[in-house]
C-alpha cells in the first residue's frame, strides 16, 4: 500500500486537504442546519456515515426541516444520487479489482474522488489519486458533521443568529461552478420556477421534485437535432 | 424522523455507487441519459435553494433571509472562501432581522 501513496506528489496532496478542510467546514454547516431545524443529534451525525452524500443530505434535511414527509424527502436525495451510477461506470476500474476494495471503494464514491481520479494522467496514479480524496474527505466531513451538530445545540434561536439563510447560501455556493456549465442553468431556473409557483398548493417536499420538469429545457445534443424535424402540421 | 428514511436513502445511495463500479464492463450509459442525470442533480439543488430562500411553509419568507442569501451568493460567485460566505449570509440575516425587517 505503501508504494500507492509516494506516487502522490506534495501537490496533489496539496489539492486533497484543501477540499477536505472546505468538507469539514461544509459537515460543520450542516450538522448545525440539521440540529437547528430541529433534528436529535443523531440523525445528521448517523447520515452522514451511512449516507456520505452531502447534497442529498442537505435535500433531505432541508424537506423535513419544512414540514415535508420523509418519503418526499428520500425520494428527492434518491434522484440527487441516481448521477452516482454513471460517476460508478466511468471510475470502476479505479477503484480496485478485489471484492473488499469495491465495497469499500464505492462508499468513497463522491463528485469530488471522482473529479480528482479523472483529473489524473495514469491508472496508478489516478487509484491514489481516488482513494487519498475519498477517504480524507470521509473523515473531515463526519467530523466536521459531528463537530457542527454539537456546536447546534449550543444555540437557543437559530433564526435569531441567521443561521436559516447559511443553508441555501451553502448550496448556492456549491451549484455556481454547475451552473455556470453550458445548457445548465435554463432547466434549473424553469425547474426553481416551477417548483416556487407550485409551493403555496403542494404538500412541503414535493415542489423541489415538480422542478425536475426543468429537464425539458436540457437542449438537445448536436447529433439529434441533425436529424430533420418529424413534419406534423 | 426515524432511522428508516437514512438507511433507505443510504442503501438506495450505496446501490448507484456500487452498480456503477462493479458493471463497468457490461454496461455504457448512452450520453444522453447522462446529461440528464447530471443536470437533474443541478436542478433539484436548485429548486431546493430557491424555495429554501424565498418560502416558508406555504408562504413568503419575508426580506431578511432572501437578502442574506443574495449577499453570499454574490461573494460566492466572486470565489469568496466558503467560510466567509457561510458567515456572511447569517450575519447579513441576522443584523436585518435586529434592524426590525422581518
Amino acid at each position: 500500500m505503501r508504494s500507492i501513496w509516494r506516487t502522490l506528489d506534495a501537490g496533489l496532496w496539496r489539492g486533497v486537504l484543501a477540499i477536505a478542510a472546505a468538507a469539514a467546514v461544509n459537515g460543520a454547516s450542516f450538522g448545525a442546519i440539521a440540529v437547528a431545524a430541529g433534528l436529535p443529534l443523531w440523525v445528521p451525525v448517523v447520515m452522514s456515515l451511512l449516507v456520505f452524500a452531502g447534497g442529498s443530505q442537505y435535500l433531505v434535511v432541508g424537506v423535513v426541516a419544512a414540514g415535508g414527509s420523509p418519503i418526499a424527502a428520500v425520494l428527492g436525495g434518491l434522484v440527487l444520487n441516481a448521477r452516482h451510477l454513471p460517476f460508478g461506470l466511468a471510475v470502476g476500474e479505479v477503484v480496485g479489482n478485489g471484492w473488499g476494495a469495491r465495497l469499500l471503494g464505492s462508499h468513497l464514491l463522491i463528485d469530488e474522488s471522482v473529479a480528482f481520479a479523472m483529473a489524473q494522467s495514469d491508472r496508478v496514479r489516478a487509484r491514489a489519486a481516488y482513494w487519498a480524496c475519498g477517504g480524507s474527505l470521509f473523515i473531515a466531513w463526519n467530523v466536521g458533521v459531528a463537530a457542527g451538530a454539537l456546536a447546534g445545540t449550543l444555540v437557543d434561536d437559530p433564526s435569531k443568529l441567521g443561521l436559516d439563510a447559511v443553508f441555501p447560501a451553502v448550496m448556492l455556493a456549491l451549484v455556481l461552478p454547475a451552473l455556470k456549465e453550458a445548457g445548465k442553468w435554463r432547466p434549473a431556473l424553469l425547474g426553481a420556477a416551477a417548483a416556487l409557483a407550485t409551493t403555496p398548493f403542494l404538500p412541503a417536499g414535493v415542489p423541489v421534485l415538480v422542478a425536475l420538469v426543468g429537464l425539458l429545457a436540457v437542449p438537445r445534443r448536436a447529433d439529434e437535432t441533425d436529424q430533420p424535424e418529424a413534419v406534423t402540421a | 424522523m426515524s432511522i428508516l428514511p437514512i438507511l433507505v436513502l443510504a442503501l438506495g445511495t450505496f446501490a448507484f455507487r456500487f452498480g456503477g463500479v462493479a458493471l463497468r464492463d457490461r454496461f455504457t450509459i448512452p450520453p444522453r441519459v447522462r446529461e440528464l442525470l447530471s443536470t437533474g442533480a443541478i436542478v433539484l439543488l436548485t429548486a431546493l435553494i430557491a424555495t429554501s430562500t424565498l418560502t416558508k411553509g406555504h408562504g413568503f419568507a419575508g426580506w431578511a433571509l432572501p437578502a442574506g442569501v443574495a449577499v453570499a451568493g454574490l461573494l460566492a460567485w466572486r470565489k469568496a472562501p466558503f467560510v466567509v460566505v457561510v458567515i456572511v449570509a447569517a450575519a447579513t440575516t441576522a443584523v436585518l432581522r435586529l434592524a426590525g425587517v422581518a
